[in-house]
């Protein structure tokens, strides 16, 4: 108490010293002290763009915008980067797990929130919960192991064996690559969207699911209602699955086979994509246009994973915003 | 009681901090140095090896080595972004220019051989230069083709797709690999060519020797290529390969020895450039030598001989790197054979010292002799 | 078949589809799990936890120095990290009129979905180019990660507790500085430190922002300019190795590694039941 009369003391005198027409407060001085601090989430967030803008300052001068569509990643002899197959490498494996993963996650979120008993609800979701909570090296480890041999060994044969003779699924099967890497991702960007599926699903108005069984709906047809209620923010939760799947680094790097190629031969062949390559080269880059070519390549990561974030964001924000209250990732 | 709670996690935390620092073992009495390295993979257990045994007797000195390939030491050699790089290729004409004095120290002596994961097939499967490098031209694409059951008439080889297995970083074992396909056949040699990096016709790549042998281990049907070491610590199955004597040499420490041997007399001096200097070049027409292994080859330290021109480096740390190398190639030649290496012969050992004792810091030498 | 029957049926196949969908999800983590486990334990023994990095083809070792990096890095990492979390969190819950704030929150989640390996990158651009690869630019990497999970929990930890609190103590002259600090902060406190304790999870097992920041590091703690061990990384480097001896200190690391993630998260969820759900970090 002392202290704070004290204070109040200090802040009154200052304000009239310096003549102020409202006073200061011990309030308006905690609230600027913490806002500082928010604001620092700012500063990192313009800090890091100017960081990567200036040290992909080299590449970007060297080889502007054909940056994008260069296909070549020559270190050593020519020193000529491009990172096309990078962004193809991640936006074709991303695509995949989507196509793996969203299906799975609608049926998983539905599940727990429709169909699943209360009290089993609570151990699956945590369960659920518990995959996102594996780091994504420990994915990778599994997936060097486990997965590749089991894909190997029992799925891809047969897959080859159907549908060999369409060019996407013929070729060498050495266990890793593209569809293994898409695999990876679709595992972890499950839980991501279960989470957001799962309270887009629980903000939807008792009224409507009672009023579809009045009139004597099954449980499939009352949950048809649900989702198309929920459509919009189903396709938020779709592309911020993507925005995770794009970033994702050590699990795709252990699986994928980390080769740079403009386009794999199949999807059993071996890819690359950017956060991989940055992983893998960016010790190893001993000069500067290397590393900054590397860099240039994280700008670019970087800027495709805002948009995407952004835009899933606003998506998602808006569809909750109709019941106001906690936010939840 | 409130307010205090938080602080007292703070504290905790702290704590435990200070503690995990505290619980290493200080070296209070001597500045801790550390000596950056970079390069090959090659002699990365050796070198590995030799940091580990050099802290125990010098506990203040922490060599620091990063595998980043030999093309990866090279381009950090010339930046002068490390103390030492380590490659298997010596600095060609255009390096030597980049980085002049650059002193080439042969360190130890290893082979290149082909590993394969053949399920049912064990060490010995035979090679000629020419399959090899038809197989990884891409040409010959299934175990059981008919030029390698020729030569394998005992083996049963499997109806499968050869998976081919390179390096993706730029690699001294690939230089000296493709230094011997070249050498070996001219279809090679138009289409690919020798360098720490070539474009590979087929295959996939792998980091590092270590990767090599991963990508080997993980992938049935598969052949790669890898320092002799690294097969032998994986217990990965490799190949005999013919010699230009038409023998089919198994690579083990006599192999590699006396195909250096052949060599050994005429090194460069320390200070002269080594771009000419190649055991698989000498070796490979070469009908007269008997019992070699075709694929041998040193591995360099490479330092500039005038230390200061690296940026951050004292004069405790430029003599705590001469003496670090001065052992290595000394006491540290004692950890070579168990490791499946070959320890340099006395006559290297002399060359060396002549080319250690050029090293200098300001001007003055730094060697005690 | 009427109508009537199709829309049983039609019922009755999507209700096993969907069960199946969440059979199938959880496969691969009961996969993880039981792997880690039973490829773990072998290779957990006292010299495991006292030992540091083996050389090559050596047997025996550990990962003591992993350990010991590891708590060192995330430490550091709080200490940079949480002030600010909950700093910002604080702001953001009680100060929420502020049309800053919606702004803040909204960047806030920006930032959290920024991929790992881009915060190393940043932190490499900023922090390696200058002092080198250290524990410090690995640090604040992970504070970076840290820093909008903490913001977001300890907001919504706050945002928990009943306006009549307040109302009370500004009701008796409390200033709010004093009510949020003293009463709010408390009030909230298991679910801040819920927050906190995730976020440490979280970063315990990111192993790319270390990758660029620090490297591969087989001694002890050498200081806070140079790198440190990571087990997180220690998996990747060890994994992707063809050494024998390496490969198993990579499941023992991942045993460790996921022990402790699960252990907390567990722990985070048996000491809020009831109270809300969804700690989420």
């Amino acid at each position: 108490m002392k202290t704070h009369q004290k204070l109040f003391i200090f802040l009154h005198n200052s304000s009239i010293k310096l003549h102020l027409k409202k006073p200061i407060t011990s309030d308006d001085v905690f609230k600027f002290i913490t806002s500082l601090f928010a604001l620092s989430i700012f500063l990192i967030l313009g800090l890091m763009v100017y960081e990567l803008i200036k040290e992909s300052y080299l590449s970007i001068q060297t080889f502007g915008l054909k940056f994008l569509i260069g296909i070549k990643w020559d270190p050593a002899i020519s020193q000529v980067f491009g990172a096309l197959p990078l962004i193809l490498g991640t936006l074709t494996t991303s695509a995949i797990a989507l196509f793996i993963g969203v299906p799975i996650s609608l049926g998983v979120s539905l599940a727990l929130s429709e169909y699943m008993p209360k009290n089993f609800e609570f151990v699956f979701s945590f369960l659920i919960e518990l995959l996102a909570a594996v780091p994504s090296v420990i994915y990778g480890l599994w997936g060097i192991f486990i997965l590749i041999p089991f894909l190997r060994d029992n799925i891809y044969p047969f897959l080859q064996a159907i549908f060999g003779f369409i060019p996407l699924f013929s070729g060498p099967i050495y266990g890793g690559g593209v569809l293994t890497g898409g695999v990876v991702l679709a595992i972890m960007i499950i839980p991501i969207i279960s989470a957001i599926l799962r309270d887009l699903f629980s903000i939807v108005p008792i009224s409507q699911k009672e009023a579809i069984i009045a009139l004597g709906a099954t449980k499939w047809e009352t949950v048809k209602t649900v989702i198309s209620y929920t459509r919009s923010g189903i396709i938020g939760a779709i592309i911020l699955g993507l925005g995770r799947a794009i970033g994702e680094t050590m699990a795709i790097t252990m699986v994928i086979g980390n080769k740079f190629q403009f386009l794999p031969s199949s999807l059993f062949d071996a890819w690359y994509t950017m956060a991989a390559i940055i992983a893998n080269e960016l010790l190893e880059a001993t000069y500067d246009l290397y590393i900054s070519a590397l860099i240039n390549v994280g700008l670019v990561l970087l800027f495709i994973s805002l948009a995407v974030n952004i835009l899933a964001r606003l998506i998602v924000w808006r569809t909750l915003k109709l019941v106001k209250g906690i936010v939840r990732e | 009681m409130k307010i205090i709670y938080k602080i007292t996690i703070l504290v905790i935390m702290i704590t435990i901090i200070v503690i995990s620092m505290l619980a290493y073992p200080y070296i209070s009495s001597q500045k801790a140095i550390t000596l950056n390295g970079a390069g090959a993979t090659f002699p990365f257990p050796l070198i590995d090896k030799w940091a580990a045994e050099y802290h125990k007797i010098k506990p203040n000195i922490q060599v620091n080595y990063q595998g980043i390939g030999s093309g990866g030491g090279i381009k950090a050699h010339i930046e002068k972004t490390v103390y030492f790089a380590a490659s298997d290729a010596p600095l060609t004409d255009e390096q030597f220019v980049k980085a002049p004095n650059t002193l080439h120290i042969p360190i130890t002596i290893g082979g290149i051989v082909p590993v394969y994961n053949i399920p049912g097939i064990s060490k010995g499967l035979k090679f000629t230069g020419e399959i090899l490098a038809d197989i990884f031209l891409g040409k010959i694409n299934k175990w059981n083709d008919p030029k390698l059951a020729a030569i394998n008439p005992d083996i049963n080889l499997p109806n499968h797709e050869i998976i081919v297995i390179h390096r993706s970083d730029g690699s001294g074992t690939t230089f000296i690999w493709t230094s011997y396909l070249s050498d070996i056949s001219q279809e090679w040699k138009e289409k690919v060519g020798r360098s720490t990096s070539v474009n590979w016709p087929t295959g996939l790549g792998g980091k590092g020797n270590d990767g090599v042998t991963a990508l080997v281990q993980q992938n049935p049907y598969s052949i790669g290529y890898v320092e002799f070491t690294f097969a032998k610590k994986s217990n990965l199955a490799y190949g005999y390969v013919q010699n230009a004597a038409g023998e089919f040499i198994e690579p083990n420490l006599e192999s590699f020895s006396k195909a250096a041997a052949f060599v050994a007399i005429n090194l460069p001096k320390g200070d002269e450039k080594w771009s000419d200097f190649s055991i698989v070049d000498s070796l490979v027409n070469n009908k007269q030598a008997i019992g070699v292994y075709p694929i041998t080859s040193f591995s360099y330290i490479l330092i500039y001989k005038e230390l200061n021109v690296l940026p951050n480096i004292d004069e405790a740390t430029a003599k705590a790197l001469v003496d670090f190398l001065w052992w290595a190639i000394h006491d540290g030649q004692n950890y070579a054979a168990e490791l499946y290496y070959v320890p340099l012969p006395s006559n290297v050992i002399i060359h060396n010292e002549e080319t250690l004792q050029m090293i200098t810091y300001n001007g003055q030498k730094l060697c005690k002799g | 078949m009427d109508r009537y029957k199709l829309r049983i049926i039609k019922d009755r196949i999507m209700k096993i589809l969907v069960y199946s969908a969440l059979f199938i999800a959880l496969i691969p983590l009961f996969s993880v799990l039981y792997e880690v486990i039973l490829r773990g334990i072998f290779v957990i023994n006292i010299d495991f936890f006292t030992k540091p990095t083996p050389s090559i083809g050596e047997t025996g070792g550990g990962i003591a120095n992993a350990i010991q990096g590891t708590i060192i890095t995330i430490g550091l990492a709080s200490l940079m990290g949480v002030p600010i979390g909950l700093m910002s969190g604080i702001f953001l819950s009680e100060y929420s009129e502020a049309k800053l704030s919606l702004i803040i929150r909204f960047f806030n989640d920006v930032l959290s979905g920024i991929p790992s390996i881009i915060i190393g990158v940043f932190s490499y651009a900023l922090i390696v180019r200058s002092i080198g690869f250290s524990v410090i630019a690995s640090a604040f990497a992970l504070s970076i990660i840290m820093i909008p999970l903490i913001t977001r929990s300890t907001e919504e930890a706050l945002k928990l507790v009943p306006m009549s609190i307040r109302e009370a103590a500004i009701a008796l002259g409390i200033p709010k500085w004093k009510t949020i600090i003293t009463i709010v902060l408390s009030s909230a406190k298991k679910a801040i430190i819920t927050g906190i304790l995730l976020s440490l999870a979280r970063i315990a097992g990111e192993s790319a922002p270390v990758l660029v920041t620090m490297g591969y590091w087989r001694w002890w703690f050498a200081g806070l300019f140079k790198p440190v061990a990571n087990l997180a990384l220690n998996i990747f480097v060890f994994a992707t190795s063809p050494f024998e001896s390496w490969i198993a200190l990579a499941w023992g690391s991942a045993l460790v590694l996921i022990l402790f993630i699960l252990g907390i998260n567990i722990a985070v969820r048996f000491f809020t039941r009831g109270e809300y759900y969804g700690a989420k970090a």
